[in-house]
């Protein structure tokens, strides 16, 4: 099962909070603010971390196992995942499917974990993340079987490792529009401006930061690590596709695959800045975007 | 299933019948849910039917339960036409009078009859198949169906006759309104199994009729697509615990049908891979849903034997009071929405694998129902998470939301041991499906007639994938563990306390206060309102200061309303004009009697 290598892993593992921590600085600077040190978000887990826990009285296990749940089904999806030249720890052929599906999963106790508390405002995150997940899942699948359609392969690392210039060459109109539609999974996926915004105050309009309002310490560190982890994911595939040099040397290649995490990092702290969040009556219409998007993308 | 065919012959007086019946692979594998299913729910009834003793009379429905498990196995046995329209039509009528087993309330009687009417309407097209077939060839027996003419009409009235009983968009009205009124065991089998004859009909005919036209699997598709993503979207919209299961049986058949109609497109594409691990994830799906539909219909029926409510907005916290059926609902649950590392996910992953593989082997239009398919089922997938965090959140999950949902008590262990067993057969299959898959090759070769090598070779390559995903589920299992066990140590040393849920300060939050379910999927249900035209009541938000206020939805069956409806209202208008006939005075009955014979000695003499 076992078969390549644990580079895209291990950099995954130690990188993520480090991206998170780029796209806080670029708001910050660009809003004339000196902001938080690069490496605050490892400081925030390591705090988080060495703090006991308050449970509502209200939850079950259901609440307890939701957070692990959550960041080992990450922890396997980007097993699935290759770095710069190292391939994925394991590949096999529609590892893809396996690979939205471990996120459905993580998903999936998450939300039961936000019910769990019988708070309203978890409801309403819970209510709205399963909705805009939904949508944004058939986009990711056509944008995946763009990319499968013009390899030649279901596999997720051999996949992103056949996209090529050579590729870009022949089928620019195609890669560009799965990318448009990426981005868009990327944004909603992750909780981020336009369709949700991290940084809010008020519970009433958030949708990712509501639904984890009762954990606190450990449980909440793993929460906050399986987001900057699935961010990560999402960034490896955007990357992989809009800057696919493949000069030879692995190291090379990892360094500017980093270096594509640090200019995508950057541009979506740019994003964020320069534009206000969607109405969540807007967000279904932007996911629909994307889908049609991808669908174009499918058929050319 | 590698067994040769085995069959027996017996004399039978009925004209072109015979007592013929055949076991070989297809036959076997439907076998096998039956028997599994209705030993299971016969142990649930036992405790189930408890409740009813002194009001009713028994007898009757154990009587109707093991004839509708007779009938199963006689409609997937049968080799004779005449033999399986009528273990077909016993099947209809014994699950009729067990959905009409609570016939003294009104909403049950209807239901039994919609589903009365649907049932033969269904059966009449499998007659004229049947009748059809049986002409070309001389024999009513399976296995002298060889000469066809016309297959593509033979294989649109089994498509409507079969896809009657198992639920395909529109012909599924009458799914959502039998299958809750039934009784929790009954509901079931009917669910699970019964159903599942439907599409046991439809691959045996497909046996019929020579070489698969691609049209047929486009029909597939489109059909599949349609009832799997109306089938989510109803079920989003119910409020109705069983209700809401009835319609994901629609889903899920939706998902079977697109398997066997991306299966026919890959065989026409010349594409073996595609047909192949289509037509198996289609038929594990069969058999995945049987196990974990079963598990959600009995769990369901615990809840409303303790709670007496299966509206899912008076209920909640039933986990702490209900654990066994807590516990085996989150794994149907889970399974259901396709989730790895449980066995919806193996077949669900079949399908669409052979979709990708579709997609990315043949050209522009080969490849448009495998996106289809692809798309559809991303988007199921997605809507099915929605819809069972919804079912089994607000039910289990949060503060109880009724005084009856606070009292609830766990059901005895006739009621839950069956779910315990279902559920273990759910994560056995997710974490050993590549087993199973092997074994499917005589069932496979026998409804696509490709070369068993082939077949072989190509399930090999698919179990290999789905060997791989076991392997994925074992680690996330000890990943998970590990977590669990590090946060344990971790917190040892500190304090560890409870508390209220957070509400922004308010320091006694009422379970009145929770998110309810209709709260919970109305994003979704708002975005597809155009497909499910969802009435809302708002009442008593008049004066300045009003008292009290009312919220009501209601998401009727769109097919039911705007397509059924009509045609039956017309049906009634054109042959009122029959009603004077029938008008209960029996002088006017002995009166047509009299002028009948008449009529009929008149004609003898002349």
């Amino acid at each position: 099962m076992i078969s390549g290598s644990v580079v895209p892993l291990i950099v995954a593992l130690a990188g993520a909070p480090l991206m998170q921590g780029v796209i806080i600085r670029t708001k910050s600077v660009i809003a004339g603010r000196t902001g938080q040190p690069l490496m605050q978000p490892y400081r925030d887990l390591w705090k988080l971390l060495h703090k006991g826990a308050v449970y509502s009285q209200t939850t079950s296990w259901i609440f307890r196992i939701g957070p692990v749940v959550g960041l080992a089904s990450l922890l396997l999806a980007l097993a699935l995942m290759p770095f710069g030249g190292f391939p994925a720890l394991s590949a096999f052929s529609g590892d893809v499917i396996l690979l939205a599906y471990l996120m459905a999963l993580g998903r999936f106790l998450t939300v039961l974990a936000a019910l769990d508390t019988g708070s309203s405002f978890e409801g309403m995150g819970a209510s709205r993340e399963v909705t805009f997940s939904a949508l944004a899942e058939p986009a990711l699948f056509l944008s995946l079987a763009a990319l499968a359609r013009e390899t030649g392969r279901i596999s997720i690392g051999p996949l992103l490792t056949a996209v090529s210039w050579s590729v870009w060459a022949h089928a620019a109109p195609m890669l560009g529009l799965t990318l448009a539609a990426l981005v868009i999974v990327f944004l909603a996926e992750n909780a981020r401006i336009p369709v949700d915004d991290p940084a809010t105050h008020l519970e009433l309009t958030m949708i990712h930061e509501v639904m984890v309002l009762d954990h606190g310490g450990p449980d909440f560190a793993m929460i906050q690590y399986g987001a900057t982890l699935k961010m990560w994911l999402f960034a490896t595939i955007i990357v992989a596709v809009a800057a696919p040099w493949h000069s030879g040397n692995r190291w090379i290649d990892t360094a500017i695959g980093l270096a594509g995490m640090l200019i995508l990092a950057i541009a979506t702290g740019v994003i964020e800045s320069s534009m206000a969040r969607l109405r969540l009556l807007r967000v279904p219409q932007l996911l629909l975007v994307a889908i049609v998007l991808s669908a174009l993308a499918v058929a050319l | 299933m590698g067994a040769p065919a085995q069959s027996l012959r017996m004399a039978w007086d009925v004209p072109y019948g015979s007592l013929y019946l055949r076991l070989d692979a297809l036959s076997a594998f439907f076998l096998v849910p039956i028997f599994l299913i209705c030993a299971l729910a016969a142990l649930y009834g036992t405790e189930y039917l408890e409740a009813y003793r002194e009001r009713k009379s028994l007898a009757s429905a154990w009587f109707f339960l093991n004839l509708l498990a007779a009938s199963m196995t006689v409609v997937v046995l049968a080799s004779n036409a005449v033999l399986f329209l009528v273990a077909w039509e016993t099947m209809s009528l014994s699950s009729f009078f067990l959905v009409t087993f609570e016939n003294e309330k009104e909403s049950t009687r209807r239901a039994g009859w919609t589903y009365l009417v649907a049932s033969h309407i269904g059966a009449t097209f499998l007659l004229v198949l049947f009748v059809l077939l049986g002409k070309s060839n001389g024999s009513l027996d399976f296995d002298c169906f060889s000469r066809v003419s016309g297959a593509g009409g033979l294989f649109l009235l089994a498509l409507a006759g079969f896809g009657t009983k198992a639920g395909f968009v529109p012909l599924h009205v009458w799914l959502p309104e039998a299958h809750p009124a039934a009784p929790s065991h009954v509901s079931a089998v009917m669910s699970a199994v019964m159903i599942k004859t439907g599409i046991y009909g439809l691959l045996r005919v497909l046996t019929f009729l020579g070489p698969m036209q691609a049209w047929w699997g486009w029909t597939l598709c489109v059909i599949g697509l349609s009832s799997g993503v109306l089938g989510v979207l109803l079920a989003l919209a119910q409020h109705d615990l069983k209700r809401l299961l009835a319609y994901h049986s629609v889903e899920n058949i939706g998902i079977i049908a697109l398997g066997i109609g991306v299966g026919i497109v890959g065989l026409s594409l010349g594409e073996p891979f595609v047909a192949v691990a289509g037509f198996a994830g289609a038929m594990l799906h069969v058999l995945n849903h049987a196990l974990f539909k079963a598990l959600l219909f009995l769990d369901a029926g615990n809840i409303a034997h303790t709670t007496h409510t299966r509206e899912i907005d008076r209920l909640g916290g039933l986990l702490a009071r209900m654990p066994g059926t807590g516990v085996t609902f989150l794994v149907g649950a889970a399974a259901i929405s396709g989730l790895p590392p449980l066995n919806g996910f193996i077949s669900e992953f079949l399908i669409y694998l052979a979709s990708f593989k579709g997609a990315v082997s043949s050209g522009a239009f080969g490849s448009a129902p495998m996106l289809a398919a692809l798309s559809g089922l991303a988007l199921i997938g997605g809507l099915a998470v929605a819809c069972f965090t919804k079912a089994f959140g607000i039910v289990f999950l949060g503060q109880p939301r009724s005084e009856r949902a606070e009292h609830a008590r766990e059901a005895g262990f006739a009621m839950v041991a069956p779910g315990l067993v279902l559920a273990a057969g759910c994560v056995l299959i997710g974490l050993s499906g590549a087993g199973v898959i092997r074994s499917m090759a005589p069932l496979i070769s026998s409804v696509t007639r490709l070369q068993s090598s082939l077949i072989g070779f190509d399930l090999a390559e698919a179990a290999n994938s789905v060997e791989h995903v076991a392997g994925f589920g074992v680690f996330l299992i000890a990943v998970a563990a590990l977590l669990a066990l590090a946060r344990t140590k971790v917190l040892a040393r500190r304090p560890v306390s409870t508390a209220p849920t957070w509400d922004c300060g308010y320091a006694s939050p009422s379970s009145r206060m929770q998110y309810t379910a209709s709260s919970f999927a109305q994003p979704l249900t708002a975005s597809f309102r155009m497909l499910l035209q969802t009435r809302e009541v708002l009442s008593g938000m008049e004066a300045t200061f009003p008292r009290r206020a009312g919220f009501h939805s209601h998401t009727d069956d769109p097919y039911q309303r705007y397509l059924f409806q009509p045609i039956v209202k017309s049906v009634e208008r054109v042959t009122a004009f029959l009603r004077p006939l029938q008008q209960g005075g029996v002088q006017l009955y002995v009166l047509y009697i009299v002028v009948s014979l008449l009529a009929v000695l008149l004609w003898e003499i002349a």
